[in-house]
């Protein structure tokens, strides 16, 4: 019973029928090369939206993963353009590095100087396009200035799935193991759950959501050499509107943005269901003037479903919370 | 910012009366001064290559390759400004702004300078005429005849756009549906749009093949969209059943020409452009040729450039680029 009741099985339910909606329309979508196609086309959303999962359980948000994907992409083009010698190993290193190190840029500052994370990374999203300006002039890097073995990497097959794939399954496998068994995981849940009672338990909130912008940061990092190898061109604007897409799929996977409540199961059917639309407009013949509004529609009623269904549950755990909070001030 | 524009603009003007009708000394050589947006930009050193090979067809021409060093209307003014001071005899303007530059121009034209814009015009009262590489119908043919081209039998093609909303793209759709009575077997089987966003370009190139599984050719008369489209043909292993043309830029471009994805594609030729611009300051800095609506002026080996009523002119059809000459362009822009 409870089973029928959680999040994650009315979003897989809805998911189905989304399938079979479009399968009644244009069959070849569901067969099973084409469903691997367009998870692989997913799996750049899914991968940040795992990162993004951990920062909106702690109660923040980040708005500068497209830019730090952008920004980290264009390195990346551009120290292959300019040594294609430097082995994928060594790109891919420097993207998580140079990820992370953009991450962690916002979370001190979310840290240390206590401003709210939405104006902390509407400001690096900023300075991180700005920086893609700086550092390329405007220009693109394009697939002929790149090796083979660059754009080749991402689109490599193994096991009969892409690199890209495979990195999609492995981010949501280790964020899966990370959040249910490493003590950092469970902080992440205690921060945004209620950020008193995890001091008391001895748990530093912004030490948490600096590791946890760290970590979202990381993962952006690795999308943007992933991103850039893929479309085989880097330029300031790629991924532009990327961290609503991001943010959405989080909404929609039932991670609550007041922080502290969600899966990691539950971004992962949002990710693919926002995958699945995207994927689906472009073949089922619907009028483009009309996607716009059906992809909005969609991310409503998703959230209005999950909402719906977890509203008496929630609001007892908030009013509980806000209870021990000003019992805790009192 | 405007006040001292103004207060130039008037001091130009009195200069200019002061100055009364002495006309530009005419030397043996003509000095023509290609202004461009901004210096070390491919395709305007590449415009310069051109301007050169006209003024060594001249004979009698010194090309003055000059700009700012920032894509600025005000770098662009101080230029100007020098060049009035050195006396060229014509000012060959790609514009920063289209208005901005006008009060500068003017005082050029009153001191007996030819001015004439090219690529990126200025207001009509600032130029004698303005040098477009194109015109909307000759662009809406050439995408529609390069898909064609490769399909002697017919086919169905389809357009990759930017946004449905670009107006640049749609003109351009409109033109190319005029003339598609030209093109028999031909079929536009559908339009789609990708926001001039690589993957949303990419998803909507792989939608088509899919929904039209014998699909012959997308057309993308978007740089964005081509090059995502070239990769979406790759990726679905299509290369050589779909062919994606349309208009992109050779350095952008260069990867799908080699891949095979695209077997050509057009955008307007820089060298051509700086050719025809440096022919045309030569003819009415020369007084061989006057800038009225309707005039036809020769411009060398790019035939002759017609004058609409706003005195513009469309060089010639979009430059086709392919395997051959891809190589030669894709350093420059």
């Amino acid at each position: 019973m409870s089973l029928f009741k959680s999040r994650e099985a009315l979003l897989a339910g809805a998911i189905l029928v989304l399938l079979a909606l479009i399968a009644s329309r244009f069959p070849a979508f569901i067969a099973p090369d084409n469903l691997a196609r367009v998870f692989t086309d997913t799996s750049p959303l899914l991968i940040l939206a795992l990162g993004q999962t951990v920062v909106i359980l702690t109660r923040c948000i980040d708005l500068s993963v497209a830019a730090n994907l952008a920004l980290t992409g264009m390195v990346c083009a551009m120290l292959n353009a300019a040594m294609p010698g430097v082995p994928v190993v060594v790109i891919l290193l420097i993207a998580v590095t140079l990820g992370a190190v953009m991450g962690m840029v916002n979370g001190l500052l979310v840290w240390k100087l206590a401003i709210p994370s939405i104006v902390v990374t509407l400001g690096t999203m900023t300075i991180y396009r700005g920086t893609i300006f700086l550092i390329s002039d405007g220009a693109w890097v394009n697939a002929h200035e790149m090796s083979a073995a660059f754009t080749g990497f991402p689109r490599a097959t193994v096991l009969g799935l892409p690199m890209l794939a495979w990195f999609g399954i492995l981010a949501a496998v280790v964020m899966i193991v990370m959040i249910r068994s490493t003590p950092l995981g469970r902080a992440f849940y205690a921060v945004g759950g209620n950020p008193h009672a995890a001091v008391y338990t001895g748990i530093s909130v912004g030490r948490t959501q600096f590791w946890a912008f760290t970590l979202s940061g990381a993962l952006a990092g690795l999308c943007g050499y992933l991103w850039v190898a893929r479309y085989a061109v880097a330029y300031v604007d790629i991924a532009g509107g990327f961290e609503l897409e991001v943010v959405a799929a989080c909404v929609i996977g039932g991670i609550s943005i007041a922080g502290g409540a969600g899966t990691i199961l539950g971004t992962i059917l949002g990710a693919l269901f926002l995958g699945i639309v995207k994927n689906a407009l472009p073949v089922v013949d619907i009028s483009p003037f009309w996607q716009m509004a059906i992809s909005g529609t969609a991310i409503i009623v998703a959230v209005t479903l999950n909402t719906r269904n977890t509203k008496r549950k929630g609001r007892i755990i908030l009013r509980r919370a806000q209870e021990q909070t000003e019992g805790a001030t009192a | 910012m405007k006040l001292t524009r103004r207060l130039f603009g008037g001091a130009a003007m009195a200069a200019a009366l002061m100055a009364g009708s002495v006309a530009t000394a005419q030397e043996d050589t003509v000095r023509i001064a290609l202004v461009v947006k901004a210096l070390g930009i491919g395709f305007f050193e590449a415009a310069a290559k051109g301007a050169e090979e006209a003024a060594a067809e001249l004979g009698n021409v010194e090309v003055i390759y000059t700009g700012p060093t920032d894509t600025t209307a005000e770098g662009q003014i101080e230029v100007i400004n020098a060049l009035i001071a050195q006396q060229v005899d014509a000012i060959a303007v790609s514009a920063n702004d289209t208005d901005a530059l006008v009060p500068v121009l003017k005082k050029a034209m009153q001191r007996g300078i030819t001015v004439i814009s090219w690529d990126s015009g200025v207001a009509a009262e600032g130029r004698e005429l303005h040098l477009n590489p194109s015109s909307n119908p000759l662009i809406g043919n050439m995408i529609i005849k390069l898909a064609a081209d490769e399909l002697p039998e017919g086919g169905k093609v389809a357009v990759l756009s930017a946004t449905t909303t670009s107006t640049n793209q749609n003109t351009w759709i409109a033109e190319m549906n005029k003339v598609m009575g030209n093109y028999e077997g031909i079929e536009v089987v559908g339009t789609v749009y990708g926001d001039d966003l690589a993957d949303k370009s990419y998803r909507e190139a792989t939608g088509l093949m899919q929904t039209y599984p014998d699909l012959d050719a997308i057309i993308a008369p978007t740089s964005v969209g081509i090059v995502a489209a070239a990769r979406a043909v790759e990726d679905a292993g299509k290369v050589g059943q779909v062919n994606v043309t349309g208009l992109g830029l050779p350095s952008e471009m260069a990867g799908a020409i080699e891949s095979g994805a695209s077997k050509s594609f057009a955008i307007w030729n820089p060298i051509d452009l700086g050719y025809s611009a440096t022919m045309l300051a030569y003819q009415l800095a020369t007084d061989a040729a006057e800038a009225a609506p309707g005039a036809e002026i020769p411009m060398g080996r790019m035939g002759t450039l017609t004058l609409d009523e706003n005195t513009e002119g469309a060089m010639a059809d979009p430059f086709v680029y392919d395997a051959s000459n891809i190589n030669d362009f894709k350093d420059i822009f």
